[in-house]
């Protein structure tokens, strides 16, 4: 394995895992894939509320991101992360409660979309401003390092447009300064919403700032699921190991607006043309092909199943009341005797 | 025995940390040997191996990595240098301690030490008073003691409540201010104090300008005026009650704050009476906060800059004679 920092893999042809991790992750994919585009067809059917953001495109990354994680690891998934936040654990009811509204959801109607999470459980509920969950997942570290626990790991999501706040520098900096077992992968998406690479950073190569930080780099092509399986469990296994953190860049098109009420027309035909504009699912089913690893038969089966798990989840979440503003208690703290007295 | 306000905020650092294992201080400057820009954890790193740590110059990362900690069970206490640094920690404490348990019904228990509050010499950027902003906000406790004996007791309360604190502490009450002893008791957050008994004008105040107040209630006491003295303690909660009953019995109030005009605590304490109490009041209420200009940094400006005793007297004058 590639113990080197900032050091490219180029695959020519993709190349299996071990069959079993390979079929998993394609499985949450295609979980992913089915549920957000059922999303998408509420959404322009008016049946969410606010918007949609899917991680079309991304879904090799993101798998990978949540398939390597323990019981006991934090998660701080990021806007385009169905993929990794199913494998880590989400039920696709959180996701459908959520984003229809139902009062049943982690949410409760007070958050909507992809802003949810279930702390208790180790994923993070992300806020809106980019960055700024890095330096929560090293806090998350430190607190287990505090209570003696062993044998963890915390994996931060984010963009190429989110690496370039603030606050996403200060939380790398702070992770390295307190060696905590963290892994920040950064998929390069190529898009902050409608802006390309070139009105981002200025520098080569992303994967370049790791050593700056005191990380270990290393880049995947984000659209070769063995290669991210590869990457990111690798980088997985070294943060739990205590070597450093763990950065690792993924280039990838998305391949959706910023949300669905976006019809990414500034995405040029030349970028369309580029290899990490490949759609990763089509690959990773096409090396299934190739490969037979399952016959067509099995495929079919898993579609159905993936698109009769999220219907379930809709039809329930459907089912369900909405929040009532009436039976809201608008208290946001939980410390009750503390509230303000100004109503 | 005396103890100054500082060494009350050490000392309370200090028994937080003795008894409770889920407390650790975070911030600049505060941990080997040199125990912080103003020296309230001064000893604490060595007393108190492994929990007293230096960050780097990172604002947000700091309150990120503690909003981290805190929701996986641990206790941390963030000191900013200044008061004024946190505006660069804004966006943790606001959007992330202060949305988090009403989006996920985990609480956040995080204590941020604001060093607030102008000195003389110290310009814009290490005078500012911030309790208003951040009580504008949802979701976050805001303190402002105003005595040894509060800045002791509200800071172990602080860490103890399960929601994000802010705690204001006032620079200028470092070194000034001293108790003979540490309270054994005190009143609980949320509670303000009648510092002072009248029957003329209710003063309604906070964090060092209480300290005005009351000199402005002594030099009135000499002019047959009585004056009340309201020391509100915590800004957010805000005890209505306290001050609607003071305003009961002296009919005009006057509200006195450190902070910007526009806005804020005093504005806030005043739309509460006056929708609140109207029929309490003899005259218009009226309010005291420092100008609408960046702080100054030379002593002749920065005196003028802030409410002082002499202002504080002219208004309360006024607001007598109506």
């Amino acid at each position: 394995m590639l113990e080197t920092a900032t050091r490219s893999k180029k695959s020519a042809a993709p190349k299996p895992a071990p069959h079993e991790r390979f079929l998993e992750a394609f499985r949450w994919m295609l979980l992913a894939r089915t549920l957000e585009e059922k999303l998408v067809s509420l959404y322009r059917g008016g049946l969410i509320t606010g918007g949609v953001y899917v991680g079309r495109g991304q879904e090799a990354v993101s798998v990978a991101c949540g398939l390597f994680l323990q019981k006991g690891d934090i998660f701080a998934p990021l806007i385009r992360d169905q993929a990794g936040r199913s494998a880590f654990g989400e039920p696709l009811l959180d996701v459908t409660r959520t984003y229809l509204g139902s009062r049943q959801g982690p949410m409760r109607g007070r958050d909507g979309n992809i802003h949810r999470g279930r702390p208790r459980n180790n994923q993070l509920a992300m806020i809106s401003h980019l960055g700024a969950m890095v330096s929560v997942t090293v806090g998350a570290l430190m607190a287990k390092r505090f209570h003696g626990e062993k044998n963890f790991v915390g994996l931060s999501c984010i963009g190429e447009g989110g690496m370039q706040t603030g606050s996403f520098h200060e939380g790398m900096n702070i992770a390295a300064i307190e060696q905590v077992p963290l892994v920040v992968v950064a998929t390069n998406n190529h898009y902050a919403y409608s802006t390309p690479n070139d009105r981002e950073f200025a520098c080569h190569d992303l994967v370049d700032r790791a050593i700056g930080y005191g990380f270990e780099g290393y880049t995947v092509d984000g659209t070769d699921l063995t290669d991210c399986l590869d990457m990111i469990g690798s980088a997985v296994k070294r943060a739990r190991a205590g070597r450093p953190p763990q950065l690792v860049v993924a280039s990838v098109l998305r391949l959706s607006g910023h949300g669905e009420h976006d019809d990414a027309s500034y995405v040029t035909d030349e970028i369309k043309r580029q290899p990490f504009a490949r759609d990763c699912l089509k690959l990773a089913e096409q090396t299934i092909v190739d490969v037979n690893l399952l016959d067509a038969a099995t495929l079919r089966e898993w579609r159905k199943d993936a698109a009769a798990q999220v219907d379930q989840a809709i039809s329930t979440a459907q089912k369900e009341a909405a929040p009532e503003a009436d039976e809201e208690d608008w208290c946001a703290i939980s410390t009750r005797d503390l509230v303000d007295p100004l109503e | 025995m005396s103890i100054t306000y500082l060494e009350a905020i050490r000392e309370a650092q200090a028994k937080l940390l003795r008894d409770d294992e889920r407390v650790f201080i975070y911030g600049q400057d505060v941990g080997g040997t040199f125990g912080g820009a103003f020296k309230a954890t001064k000893g604490l790193a060595k007393e108190f191996p492994g929990r007293v740590l230096n960050t780097p110059i990172s604002e947000d990362a700091m309150i990120g990595t503690a909003i981290g900690a805190a929701m996986h069970g641990m206790r941390p206490i963030v000191e900013m240098q200044f008061a004024d640094f946190s505006s660069t920690a804004l966006n943790q404490i606001l959007n992330n301690a202060g949305t988090h348990y009403w989006r996920t019904d985990v609480p956040v228990p995080i204590t941020v030490r604001l060093p607030s509050g102008g000195t003389k010499g110290s310009g814009p950027f290490h005078s500012q008073s911030m309790e208003s902003l951040y009580a504008h906000y949802p979701g976050l406790i805001v303190m402002t003691p105003a005595t040894v004996e509060d800045a002791y007791s509200m800071l172990i309360e602080a860490v103890a409540i399960d929601d994000p604190v802010v705690y204001c502490e006032h620079k200028y009450l470092y070194y000034h201010l001293k108790a003979e002893n540490l309270p054994t008791e005190s009143l609980p957050t949320g509670k303000a104090r009648i510092a002072r008994e009248g029957r003329d004008l209710t003063i309604v105040t906070y964090s060092a300008m209480l300290h005005e107040a009351l000199a402005v209630a002594e030099q009135l006491a000499t002019e047959g005026f009585e004056i009340e003295v309201v020391d509100l303690r915590s800004v957010k909660p805000l005890d209505t009650n306290t001050v609607l009953a003071s305003v009961a019995r002296t009919g005009r109030l006057l509200c006195v704050g450190e902070s910007f005009p526009w806005g804020g605590a005093t504005a806030e304490i005043i739309a509460r009476v006056t929708a609140e109490g109207f029929h309490l009041l003899d005259a218009a209420p009226q309010r005291l906060n420092a100008k609408d200009t960046p702080i100054p940094y030379h002593p002749n400006l920065w005196s003028a800059h802030r409410p002082n005793a002499k202002e504080i007297a002219r208004k309360a004058r006024a607001l007598l004679r109506e």
